[in-house]
């Protein structure tokens, strides 16, 4: 199994919800789990893909995006939540809309330990700064459980994370 | 070296309808100083983020100019910012760094461009296409020039004295002053 075949289906159901919900930038932090999404954001002339040195970047953009009238989405693996603590502040004080979809590591059949110490407090860490969580777990939920939380980021200015799980994305297969 | 009220001043003298992100601490007092305005977007938090909430909006508004004034401090903890803004190349934006070599909120302990680190090598090298460092006051109606007309991404090392200048507060409700601005710009959607 490489990135692509596990990929397949659930990314594009994504990307029709930030069609229909009319993202215009987004942020992200290459990630084998999001490449397919990253893939068909870059290839749509109408979002402005931001590729970003940290996380937080993203979470700063996301306001300044907001602050000129577009929507913006983050993509970001579980490790770089950890990454945006601080930045998160931003979209509370204010009240700017924040959509993320984070891709888990660390919580099934994750090769790497170093995954695990941060993507075991992903959704506690969201919950603290705020965020509305909603897991994804299989591919048949993404594109109802996106849309609703596509809904409830833009319909009330409120901050919501999408975590798609590790068995969702598959396991990171390892080769020499 | 400049005073710093006095060069925020000179640079937002008749801003039109520039869009203006203030660091925290004292870029948003200086700013505040200049003249409330509400196309400033005050930030009392949010560090490191100044530049990154200025490449949104010039994403998002390619018509109109966007002018970041932030410190050193704030500028070096989002240093990687810089090379985000590279890769996008947004030409309607412009980032001063309103450098007193110092953390003024927290002592006046130094920071790393006192130690040399140079920020304008920095943005050259991060493909802004142009970067300047200015020591007088002389030079602020040309960087006033920058923020409407220059090519970006601009960036500008000002270099001011760290002398205590009074604490001018402007709003600490971010909602407010999001609000204020969205509305001022005919950002909102619905």
């Amino acid at each position: 199994m490489d990135d692509r075949t596990c990929n397949v289906g659930w990314p594009d159901a994504i990307y029709a919800q930030f069609r229909r919900i009319g993202i215009r930038q987004v942020g992200y932090v290459p990630d084998a789990g999001h490449s397919r999404l990253i893939e068909l954001c870059v290839g749509d002339p109408d979002i402005h893909d931001v590729v970003l040195t940290t996380e937080e970047e993203g979470v700063a953009l996301a306001a300044g995006a907001a602050l000129g009238g577009q929507r913006a989405a983050l993509l970001m693996q579980s490790s770089g939540v950890g990454n945006c603590i601080n930045m998160f502040s931003l979209m509370k004080n204010c009240g700017f809309a924040c959509l993320t979809l984070v891709t888990m590591r660390g919580e099934f059949g994750e090769f790497n330990p170093w995954q695990v110490p941060m993507g075991s407090i992903t959704e506690a860490s969201l919950k603290l700064c705020g965020f509305l969580t909603y897991r994804v777990e299989n591919a048949a939920d993404v594109e109802d459980i996106v849309a609703a939380g596509c809904d409830m980021a833009f319909s009330g200015d409120l901050q919501v994370a999408i975590l798609l799980s590790q068995r969702l994305i598959g396991r990171k297969v390892w080769t020499k | 070296m400049m005073e710093r009220r006095e060069f925020v001043r000179r640079l937002l003298a008749g801003r039109g309808d520039l869009l203006v992100v203030c660091g925290l601490g004292s870029p948003t007092y200086d700013v505040a100083a200049a003249g409330d305005h509400p196309l400033n977007l005050y930030l009392w938090g949010a560090m490191g983020g100044a530049a990154m909430i200025g490449l949104g909006l010039a994403l998002a508004r390619p018509d109109r100019r966007v002018a970041v004034l932030t410190g050193d401090g704030e500028a070096l903890m989002g240093l990687g910012s810089l090379a985000t803004i590279g890769v996008k190349q947004p030409a309607n934006l412009a980032i001063v760094v309103l450098d007193n070599q110092h953390y003024g909120e927290t002592g006046m302990q130094p920071s790393h461009t006192s130690a040399g680190i140079d920020l304008v090598a920095t943005a050259l090298a991060c493909k802004f296409g142009q970067a300047r460092a200015i020591s007088d006051i002389a030079d602020a109606g040309a960087v006033r020039d920058l923020l409407h007309g220059g090519r970006g991404p601009i960036l500008v090392q000002a270099r001011i004295a760290n002398g205590d200048t009074p604490r001018v507060l402007p709003s600490r409700d971010g909602h407010a002053i999001k609000l204020r601005f969205v509305e001022a710009l005919g950002a909102i959607r619905r």
